[in-house]
């Protein structure tokens, strides 16, 4: 077996282990971050403070009566969460976590398969995904899911085109196709304090068009407030109100996986990819003071009266946190988690962002969802492109 | 290996293009032709020519296909009946395939091979696919058809406006 083969299998294990366990502990996250919001406890009985909650909601989605519905077209009935669930975990492959690291004597890309197209293919994963919800919605012959299929496939058609738009500047100021080309060109600081991520650049402040992407994001993983296609108190469940057990649990999973796969692409775009957000010697340490402060912060909130069992679990987690603290400052490991931390908390600050905006703010109505994406979002985003075009054009030094 | 995925490609386009024909429900057609533009997009990922390849995959897979489910789920379209057969195809139908068979045997024939006939090799598509090569051929030696096309896409947009807008009062 060659080198390449076993690195790639490697790294495709990690990859899907890691994935995973991220979208299984992202909803406990989500639970919590909305009822801490809402003054809420969110998940508390299983494990301490719910930790083991993804753990319980696999085994209640593996175990509960799997229902097919008598009139519905069992063969799309049965394809379209397996196209959902399928498509929306390919598209991690081609995202790159870190720079070129050397293994076992080799070198290699901390990423699964870079292509040289990867932006585009993330495009065409995405335009291909609509037909898992639109076939979902029409095979389950129920008006609510065909209601909710049709809504679904109308709104992601129509914020595919600022989205798509809005991604072609940083493309301009990388000037390739590639996730990797465009991580690497955005090393580097101006007056050696200021990142050269997509979001600073000099021709025109990207920020615009960061936040012209967040918006069709959400539009594009229909969540609030574009989650029209499961609207409950119009449309039951929308797409999924006939689904149950586990092929409910891939339109689940599908949809938490697209929400990471948009924010590894916003960081890759805009934020600057594992480019730390100042220069190398003292950003190194960042995560050891991180999780140090951590420790620090469970360690004193031990001592006060919480609830039953917070003495014992708060200094357990401390412990944990040291524990991370020492391994992030081990040098010879610090080239390989030192970038990953950066880019993991890129993209989970704006899954974060996610969150939080679910908990704030309400749902739509369909047609100012409809009106917003034609006259606002799609001419932000030409604006966007045809100034980003121009700056890139008249300054093509300052790139 | 090359060949091996250019079969599997190929098989692949032809059977969902068979079933396209032959299925009875509209939507079963609509998917059998997405089969069909996404083993064309690997063809031409075969020959090397990745920007085409996604290009077909957004464009046709995507946004052209959706537009027909779209309609197809909008107007509730049910499976479609066999009529009796026409009284021409009775009569005229296996004449006009045998003819037709023949004019294509015929013209396979006659064209003339290529003296060198290479297999099928990962890549071989001379211009190259990059996006950065397709761009250079479009706005240069390709520069008069695609200003032709974009005012033609105008056109039909106009068309669409003028069909779409609401009568003002």
């Amino acid at each position: 077996m060659s080198f390449f083969l076993i690195v790639t299998l490697v790294k495709i294990a990690l990859v899907f282990a890691v994935f995973m366990t991220t979208l299984a502990y992202l909803q406990w996250v989500e639970r919590k971050v909305l009822a801490h919001i809402q003054s809420r406890t969110g998940p508390l009985r299983v494990g301490p403070h719910g930790l083991l909650q993804p753990l319980a909601d696999v085994f209640k989605l593996l175990t509960k009566e799997d229902l097919m519905p008598p009139h519905a077209n069992k063969f799309f009935y049965l394809l379209a969460p397996f196209i959902a669930v399928s498509l929306a975990l390919v598209s991690i492959s081609v995202i790159p976590f870190g720079p070129e690291v050397s293994v076992w004597g080799g070198k290699t890309f901390m990423e699964i398969g870079g292509l040289n197209v990867g932006i585009l293919f993330i495009l065409a994963v995405g335009a291909i995904s609509v037909y898992g919800i639109a076939l979902a919605g029409w095979s389950s012959n129920n008006k609510y899911s065909l209601m909710g299929g049709l809504r679904s496939s109308a709104q992601m058609i129509s914020y595919e085109l600022p989205f798509t738009l809005v991604i072609v500047s940083p493309l301009l100021l990388a000037n390739t196709l590639s996730f990797r080309g465009i991580a690497d060109s955005q090393a580097g600081y101006y007056w050696d304090f200021i990142p050269r991520w997509s979001i600073f650049q000099l021709p025109f402040p990207q920020i615009f068009g960061f936040i012209v992407f967040m918006i069709a994001g959400f539009a594009e993983t229909n969540r609030i407030p574009f989650d029209l296609p499961e609207a409950e108190n119009e449309l039951v469940a929308g797409f999924h109100t006939e689904y149950s057990s586990m092929k409910f649990a891939c339109f689940f999973m599908a949809e938490y996986a697209n929400m990471v796969t948009i924010a590894c692409v916003a960081t890759t775009l805009f934020l600057g990819s594992w480019h730390p957000l100042f220069p190398a010697p003292y950003s190194d340490w960042v995560p050891s003071l991180v999780f140090v402060g951590a420790a620090l912060w469970l360690f004193l909130q031990s001592g006060k009266i919480g609830r039953k069992g917070d003495h014992i679990t708060f200094p357990l987690f401390g412990i944990a946190a040291l524990g991370f603290a020492v391994i992030f400052a081990i040098p010879f490991l610090q080239t390989y988690l030192v970038p990953i931390f950066w880019f993991a908390s890129k993209a989970g600050f704006i899954l974060f962002t996610y969150i939080w905006i679910r908990g704030t703010l309400p749902r739509f109505r369909y047609d100012q969802l409809m009106h917003f994406a034609w006259t606002f979002l799609f001419p932000c985003a030409l604006i966007n492109l045809l100034l980003t075009a121009l700056m890139v054009a008249l300054f093509p030094e300052q790139k | 290996m090359d060949s091996i995925l250019f079969i599997i490609a190929a098989v692949a386009a032809i059977g969902c293009g068979l079933n396209l024909v032959l299925q009875k429900h509209p939507i079963s057609s609509a998917l059998s032709l997405i089969g069909v533009m996404s083993s064309l997009a690997l063809l031409y990922l075969l020959l090397g020519a990745e920007f085409i390849a996604m290009a077909q995959m957004i464009v046709y897979g995507g946004a052209v296909m959706v537009l027909f489910i779209f309609v197809i789920m909008l107007l509730n379209a049910g499976a479609e009946k066999r009529s009796d057969k026409s009284l021409f195809a009775q009569i005229a139908g296996f004449p006009l395939l045998a003819v037709l068979v023949v004019l294509l045997a015929f013209l396979i024939r006659e064209t003339p091979f290529p003296s060198k006939i290479s297999q099928v090799q990962f890549g071989s598509w001379v211009p190259g696919g990059s996006a950065e090569a397709i761009g250079m051929q479009l706005f240069s030696k390709f520069l008069y058809p695609f200003e032709v096309v974009s005012v033609l896409i105008l056109i039909a947009i106009l068309g669409a406006v003028v069909l779409a807008r609401k009568e003002i009062d």
